[in-house]
């Protein structure tokens, strides 16, 4: 760990110029951005900033109970940015509900199975790892459900008549909806799979960045990277497909039917 | 027979009938009525109240996908999910193809290459192709020409000589007058079973 480099305030504060500048360039252009890209960015350094102070405390602590608080926190956040990403919600609760609950399943699951299979770290709860680890699987299995979910939704309601048609035939409702399931899974999974085939030829995923910066070994941070990147494309299959089949499940009933009326 | 008893949608009037196997009911009345709802309650594709019995076996005691294949329904607009005219078949009906005046070839094409008039009787074979016991028609020959509309005409009544009952919704008072002596006519107020033959259209 030699090449470690502290950064300072001032620091920051110099890359901070660079958004200023991109707002300059919204103003000159016209964009009407620069407002939701100042306030992104200050919303940005100040989440961080809480995170920072959060983490700190957490890892001193070691506490499984306030470990598990923050986790559920997290997945909170994330069922509510997965509900304002939808063109059409479920009607009622199912919309923040189904969401979080195939993250807090997928995520949760794959975190742990990670933690007491791979990295085992003692105790196997301990926050400096299960915290960023389920951070960075969360963060992409949020991407895939909201889109998986969005693709089902849209589908459904966009391709009535021919899910319609298929349910005459007297498809039952999961073969009547199959093909816009597919599509939707398919949505879910693509993000993951290109970020696959693009990391290490165009991209050098943050984590490893960092880790490097850190000074640990690039064959060291690869293995991790390799580790983490199964890990998520994991987590993004599972709660694509808790996500998707919920849906399926939810805006069709037990006689069959396609219950757009279920839809706000 | 296919008794249908205190049919209800939600904000609309109970509607009761009954049909007998090879027999043809003409289901008419003003557009926006809910001639087509009925069709889709009758169908099991919305929520609604009421039971519809099938030669004395009751809808509600069996699961719907086989409700559908025993009650077929062409509605007025047929989707198509995928991107071949084929692949929406289980097998394709060579000889209600070719007795629809199709050509026999049409299996082969993109979906976006039939007319609207072809789509329908592809949609009339996909349906007839499932040998459902009773048939429900929303306006099946509406982008047809005088030829075609005399060969989907023909072709129903055929069947109804082997059993098939039909239920048939038709704008044209000419058309229900050739195809069904019983009429229903729809209205906002339920529905009104007429007999043809008395009623002087």
């Amino acid at each position: 760990m030699s090449g470690y480099i502290h950064l300072g305030y001032g620091d920051l504060a110099l890359s901070a110029l660079l958004v200023l500048a991109d707002a300059g360039l919204s103003l000159a252009f016209q964009l009407g951005m620069h407002r939701r890209l100042l306030w992104s960015a200050l919303r940005m350094v100040v989440q961080l900033l809480l995170m920072g102070l959060v983490l700190t405390t957490l890892f001193t602590l070691v506490s499984p109970l306030l470990t598990g608080v923050a986790a559920l926190a997290m997945v909170a956040f994330a069922g509510r940015e997965v509900a304002a990403r939808q063109d059409r919600r479920l009607s009622g609760w199912w919309s923040y509900g189904l969401g979080t609950a195939s993250m807090l399943l997928a995520a949760v699951l794959v975190t742990v199975l990670a933690l007491t299979t791979a990295l085992k770290p003692t105790p196997w709860y301990d926050p400096r790892y299960a915290l960023p680890l389920l951070g960075m699987i969360l963060g992409n299995t949020m991407t895939g459900v909201s889109l998986g979910l969005n693709s089902l939704t849209s589908g459904l309601a966009q391709r009535r008549t021919a899910v319609e048609a298929r349910l005459l035939l007297g498809y039952d409702r999961y073969q009547a909806a199959a093909p816009v399931v597919r599509q939707a899974m398919r949505q879910a999974l693509l993000p993951i799979v290109n970020v696959m085939s693009a990391t290490g030829v165009v991209s050098i995923p943050g984590m490893m960045t960092g880790q490097i910066l850190g000074g640990v070994a690039p064959a060291e941070a690869v293995k991790y990277q390799i580790m983490i990147l199964f890990l998520i494309a994991g987590g993004v299959g599972l709660g694509a497909l808790a996500a998707v089949f919920g849906g399926a499940w939810r805006l069709t009933d037990a006689r069959h039917r396609l219950r757009l009326d279920r839809l706000r | 027979m296919l008794e249908v008893k205190n049919l209800r949608r939600s904000g609309g009037k109970p509607v009761s009938f009954t049909l007998a196997a090879g027999e043809c009911l003409a289901v008419r009345g003003p557009s926006g009525a809910g001639k087509s709802l009925l069709l889709r309650a009758l169908a099991d594709l919305d929520p609604h109240e009421g039971e519809v019995v099938w030669k004395g076996r009751a809808r509600s005691a069996m699961p719907a996908p086989a409700w559908r294949r025993l009650v077929g329904y062409l509605p007025a607009e047929p989707g198509w999910w995928g991107d071949g005219v084929g692949e929406h078949f289980q097998s394709w009906p060579e000889a209600l193809i070719a007795r629809l005046g199709l050509p026999g070839d049409a299996a082969a094409w993109p979906i976006s290459r039939p007319s609207t008039g072809e789509r329908l009787r592809l949609a009339l074979a996909r349906a007839l192709a499932m040998e459902p016991e009773v048939l429900m028609l929303d306006e099946p020959t509406s982008a047809l020409d005088q030829a075609s509309v005399a060969v989907v005409e023909a072709l129903v009544a055929e069947k109804r000589a082997q059993g098939l009952a039909v239920l048939w919704v038709t704008h044209d008072p000419a058309q229900a007058a050739r195809v069904a002596r019983r009429h229903l006519l729809v209205s906002a107020d339920g529905a009104e079973l007429v007999d043809a033959t008395g009623a002087g259209a």
